[in-house]
């Protein structure tokens, strides 16, 4: 119909179903993701990551291609075995450049809408609260699932293909570790940012935030820990939290780390934390009592 | 603003629902917000096709809208909205509704069409039909040149006009509009006020306005409900009030012998507050204008003023804001027949 008509008229034309309608909010996000730069280029950076893991799994497996560089497939065994520390590297060096997507697309998704008095008109319409955290948190969960777990299956692919799948049964924990640790590391850095973006309402201000929790907190843990001989300061550095609890998951050797319960509990009571605080702020209009 | 012929076999929105039939419902209902009882156990049953919701600020026209839309839970009473309840059928009820909030409402980083495009898409439009009613409703708004602008950039009349767009995209059953007018220049209300009554006499979509501008609710209300203080002060039929007022005339007269109330009298017209020279006559049926000239010739008296009541709106209102809250009035008269005080 022509639009110079300028007529109100009711629509009568098919509506989508309900319990999918949801959706429409994170494709709207990712129209505004792909639209940025720094989004391609931090996935071709992540890509070209996994590229490297793959070729080092295809050269272990290809004798011929080694024997270019002068070495046997004893030697990279030696060098770079491919076992439980070797998915944990890749996904520990994912996990940065997860980070990064998330600086880049995480603080915009709820403050845009609470900056602006946007929320009251999603929330007037058949969409529940639920809906719309879970809408969000789709945003950075399927591009952080990309980075992490997305890749990391492509790899654990590659690596059952050219091993044999028997591999894929004895490396069962591997294969579970990664999956678990990517999404215990989805789950609270994306509840954590979709928080801080709700209660800080400013993407700058949210940025400064989650560096100084990554770079600030840690010096100050990791005084606290060698300073004053306290374990629990180590609790305050969350990539040694991340790191930790990845450790347990892989069934890697600790170290000289914080005691795996604290660490599990530390990153609960951030998905925790984050939750009530989203449960507070996102509400059409905020009460003052 | 989509030719129903072009879905001939889609299911789409309901139809609009049957003028007369309950709009919203309430019963007791209260909310609160800590120890501060914003609604005080209202009783309403409004029917209008476009209602009005007067009062000061702070009365609880907002907090009603909210509480309609599912955001404020009761802490007693119900609502019920089409004939759904508000608490228990919360999504049903929204599914129904197109709301315009008083405050600036729009997501940043989006152009004029994407937003409204947006809207339409979580009310349940397909992507494609989302994007056509988009751009009618910019146009139907007259948004239809700036439709492609971000947002930012809007003037307040502009946002004001877009946040009517998202309201309407998805041809909502009842449309709930917070103060449409607040802040318009005089051009830019007129142009709103005319955009409601167009959309009112569509008679697709029946409407609540809250307004604290009388003359915004007169214009385009023919059912009043007047809160003050949480409490309803007055519910009043103004479609019944207007025809009423067609039948109440004053009279001023100069000269004669002072026989001419007693004639007017015996056109079998009621009258009050009589005094020689100022007359108040309620005109029965079949009784017109022309009788009163008439008679003024008959009798020598000259008649200096003779004009239908008006300003009915603002009497209920003065008179809502000073007397206690009362239930229910429904007018054809100066008062007298008012039960409890109120009005």
């Amino acid at each position: 119909m022509a639009v110079y008509e300028q007529l109100y008229r009711r629509y009568q034309g098919p509506e989508t179903p309900r319990a999918t309608r949801f959706l429409v909010i994170p494709r709207y996000a990712y129209q505004r993701l792909f639209g940025s730069k720094l989004w391609w280029v931090l996935l071709a950076a992540s890509g070209l990551t996994t590229l490297v893991f793959a070729v080092l799994i295809y050269l272990r497996h290809n004798a011929r291609a080694l024997a270019v560089f002068g070495l046997t497939a004893d030697d990279l065994a030696r060098v770079i075995p491919i076992d439980a520390g070797f998915f944990a590297t890749f996904l520990g060096i994912q996990f940065f450049l997860g980070f990064l997507v998330v600086l880049v697309a995480g603080p915009t998704l709820v403050s845009m809408d609470l900056a602006n008095g946007g929320l009251p008109l999603y929330l007037a319409r058949p969409i529940s609260r639920p809906e719309y955290l879970v809408g969000k948190f789709a945003v950075l969960g399927a591009a952080l699932s990309l980075l992490t777990w997305g890749f990391g299956f492509l790899l654990i692919a590659l690596q059952a293909s050219l091993e044999g799948a028997g591999w894929v049964l004895a490396n069962a924990r591997v294969v579970t570790a990664l999956f678990a640790g990517s999404w215990l590391w989805i789950l609270v850095m994306s509840t954590m940012t979709l928080a801080l973006s709700a209660l800080i309402r400013w993407p700058l201000a949210v940025r400064g935030v989650l560096l100084a929790l990554f770079i600030l907190l840690p010096g100050f843990g990791q005084a606290v820990y060698h300073g004053m001989h306290q374990p629990w300061g180590l609790l305050l550095d969350l990539e040694t939290v991340f790191e930790t609890a990845l450790k347990g998951l892989f069934g890697l050797p600790l170290g000289d780390a914080p005691p795996l319960a604290g660490t599990w509990t530390v990153l609960l009571g951030i998905v925790a934390a984050s939750v009530v605080i989203l449960a507070r702020k996102l509400r059409a209009y905020e009460v003052v009592s | 603003m989509t030719d129903p012929s072009r879905h001939p076999a889609a299911g789409g929105s309901p139809p609009p629902t049957e003028a007369g039939s309950p709009v919203v419902e309430l019963e007791g209902l209260e909310v609160r917000f800590g120890h501060l009882r914003a609604l005080r156990g209202i009783s309403a049953r409004l029917t209008g096709n476009a209602i009005g919701l007067l009062g000061p600020n702070g009365a609880g026209k907002t907090t009603l809208l909210h509480t309609l839309l599912g955001f404020y839970r009761p802490a007693a009473g119900t609502a019920r909205v089409l004939g759904h309840d508000v608490t228990h059928h919360s999504k049903q009820v929204r599914a129904l509704l197109g709301y315009m909030p008083e405050r600036e409402a729009f997501v940043a980083g989006m152009s004029g069409v994407r937003f409204v495009r947006l809207m339409a898409e979580l009310s349940g439009l397909p992507p494609e039909q989302a994007l056509e009613r988009a751009h009618e409703a910019l146009h139907y708004v007259g948004l239809g040149e700036a439709r492609y602008r971000p947002m930012e950039s809007y003037s307040f009349g502009m946002k004001q006009l877009a946040k009517l767009a998202q309201a309407i995209v998805h041809s909502p059953r009842l449309l709930l509009l917070d103060e449409p007018t607040a802040g318009l220049d005089p051009p830019a209300r007129e142009r709103m006020l005319r955009l409601i009554k167009e959309i009112r006499d569509t008679g697709e979509v029946r409407l609540i306005l809250s307004s604290h501008l009388l003359r915004d609710v007169e214009e385009c209300c023919d059912e009043v409900l007047v809160l003050k203080a949480g409490d309803v002060a007055a519910m009043t039929d103004l479609a019944e009030e207007r025809r009423t007022n067609r039948r109440f005339l004053e009279i001023e007269t100069q000269g004669g012998n002072g026989s001419f109330p007693e004639a007017v009298r015996a056109l079998g017209c009621e009258l009050a507050a009589t005094t020689p020279t100022r007359i108040k006559a309620v005109l029965p049926e079949g009784v017109g204008i022309d009788a009163f000239y008439r008679l003024a010739a008959e009798h020598g008296v000259q008649l200096r003023r003779l004009a239908f009541r008006r300003d009915s709106l603002e009497d209920i209102f003065l008179e809502a804001m000073e007397g206690a809250p009362v239930t229910e009035t429904m007018g054809p008269d100066t008062g007298e027949e008012r039960t409890d005080g109120g009005l």
